[in-house]
């Protein structure tokens, strides 16, 4: 073996440990999915080759409507999310500091802080109240509050391509009399257009998990996917909810891996 | 670029604009909610569920004490005490295993070729974003009695009787660590990946050894990452409630489950908005504490 030079940057230990931790990452999450395929009903014990769970999974109703109604909600909150997301990014990247920012910041990025079962209790209370005032008890709650806290997840990337990019572009459009309107929507949007798909697709994914503020907030029949399974997981587990488990983290995985590829692209 | 300061007060009216929806969806959807958490922590509890709107201070009483039914003297709360104290040492628990797992990996990264470190760092992101139920339920069929781990020592022989992991504090500080390190591995990254490794160099030349180079070099170097991962695995430990929910079950509930409860079958909507509040207060205490030392660490170093 070849005599290992000295470097100051090795610390004794450190790189099996580091191994060790990626390993421990991955390992559940790797075990969890290879059940999914296992022909036999066991959960520890491998039986073979199966897409059986998946194909079960597919045909239950319920999990059919969950998925739906799990899809529309994050489509809908991701969007609106991202839009408003940007907004509000161009104003508080575009100009210099002003009166206020400290408390904008702070409003945007209060549902990263507040635990989640804080916002979820508030939210039931409040939603409580408006559904005997207005008699309307439609997924439009769900979808507020999921708009809500995606706006910081969805910020965070566009707010940093905006800072990234070179200004000196959407100058010298203003010097040739483009309208602000017209040199945001031909200069800025094209360059800003991979940040905003990547916190689009970073609020997706933050709405399609969430567990604890849908949990509270969901009527009778609105059970969104990871509610479906919280309640499915109190009772049996059956590698059915492997299936279901292993297809929601392999969207997951899919959309956080596009998003991170848009947000590097600029190097 | 004319005339700055004459469009400076249409800007500032099209900066308001713009961030106009967003913050009014926040305050709807986020913010405002809070407020009236506040209201309600003061009302009378319901016969069945919500509230009585009549004035009442004794959610927030009942957080600590207890009024006893038959003899009406004043007890404290030990179901809830014992909840606050199993939620603060998880929290501690986990913020310290995250630290001695974390900066291992996070150095590990640092010290990688420049190309190669974002890659790693997305290994590191990837489970952050994976679904938290189905990453503790993963760990939850890990630890079952009839789970891997434990067919796996039986099938070896090594034990008879399947060893209780799920549903103990075990399980739950377990599950919080898996489930917030990454949290903890991206500030110390950032901090790591700073560090002058010349500074190093000097402490061996003055005959450190690689201990004390790590405790009296690189951790004071690196404190502004020590500081932020633990208080952003600190923060979400505290009000975690899925964890504690699967892995800990009925008996071993952190203050987050003891909120839901209140809204559940406890049906104590005001005992549930104080409870919620404390955990708040909780929190921004925390968090100014991390402004402070941060505040402080720029003066020193500044």
């Amino acid at each position: 073996m070849a005599e290992r030079v000295f470097s100051v940057r090795r610390m004794p230990g450190f790189t099996p440990m580091a191994i060790l931790v990626f390993v421990v990452l991955y390992a559940p999450i790797v075990i969890l999915a290879t059940y999914s395929f296992n022909a036999g009903t066991s959960l520890a014990i491998w039986e073979g080759f199966s897409l059986r769970w998946y194909a079960s999974a597919w045909q239950d109703a319920e999990v059919q409507a969950a998925t739906f109604r799990s899809f529309g909600i994050a489509a809908a909150a991701a969007m609106v999310s991202s839009i408003l997301a940007t907004m509000a990014a161009i104003a508080t990247t575009r100009t210099a500091a002003f009166r206020g920012q400290t408390f904008v910041l702070a409003m945007i990025n209060l549902p990263l802080m507040a635990p989640e079962i804080v916002t979820a209790i508030a939210l039931l209370i409040v939603f409580a109240l408006v559904k005997i005032a207005t008699g309307y008890s439609g997924l439009g709650y769900i979808v507020l509050a999921h708009t809500a806290f995606c706006i910081p997840f969805a910020f965070l990337p566009i707010r940093g391509r905006l800072e990234d990019m070179d200004q000196a572009l959407e100058t010298a459009a203003a010097d040739l009399y483009a309208t602000p309107w017209r040199a945001f929507r031909y200069v800025t949007l094209p360059l800003l257009w991979p940040g905003i798909l990547a916190g689009f697709m970073l609020a997706f994914v933050t709405s399609l998990d969430d567990v604890v503020i849908t949990n509270l907030i969901a009527g009778p029949g609105q059970e969104t996917l990871p509610i479906y399974m919280l309640g499915q997981l109190r009772r049996s587990t059956t590698p059915e909810i492997n299936a279901v488990s292993t297809a929601l983290l392999a969207i997951s995985v899919l959309l956080v891996s596009l998003s991170f590829l848009l947000s590097r692209e600029k190097e | 670029m004319t005339g700055a300061a004459a469009t400076a007060l249409p800007a500032a009216r099209a900066r308001w604009l713009l961030l106009a929806p967003a913050l009014l969806i926040l305050a709807v959807g986020a913010v405002g909610p809070l407020a009236v958490v506040v209201i309600y922590s003061f009302l009378t509890p319901g016969d069945y569920a919500g509230v009585k709107w009549i004035f009442s201070g004794e959610a927030w009483v009942n957080l600590f004490l207890q009024q006893d039914i038959f003899d009406d003297t004043w007890q404290w709360a030990d179901a809830h005490l014992s909840i606050f104290w199993r939620t603060l040492l998880l929290s501690v628990g986990t913020t310290a295993a995250t630290l001695v797992l974390g900066f291992p990996t996070a150095w590990f990264i640092a010290t990688r070729p420049k190309r190669s470190r974002s890659f790693w760092l997305f290994l590191v992101t990837v489970p952050f974003w994976c679904n938290l139920l189905v990453r503790t339920f993963a760990i939850m069929q890990l630890i079952r009695n009839e789970g891997v781990i434990n067919t796996i020592l039986r099938g070896l022989g090594l034990i008879d009787q399947p060893i209780q992991m799920l549903y103990t504090d075990f399980a739950v500080g377990l599950g919080m660590a898996y489930v917030y390190l990454p949290l903890m591995v991206l500030p110390l990254y950032a901090s790591i990946e700073k560090l002058d490794f010349r500074l190093i160099e000097a402490a061996y030349d003055l005959y450190a050894g690689p201990w004390r180079a790590l405790t009296r070099v690189v951790l004071p170097l690196v404190r502004p990452g020590l500081v932020a991962g633990s208080i952003l695995v600190f923060i979400p430990a505290l009000g975690a409630y899925v964890v504690p929910r699967m892995l800990g079950g009925g008996n071993r509930m952190m203050i987050g489950n003891l909120i839901d409860l209140q809204f559940g079958q406890g049906r104590n909507w005001p005992l549930g908005a104080s409870l919620a509040l404390f955990l708040m207060l909780i929190v921004l205490a925390a968090l100014l504490l991390y402004v402070r030392q941060v505040g402080r660490g720029d003066a020193r170093n500044g």
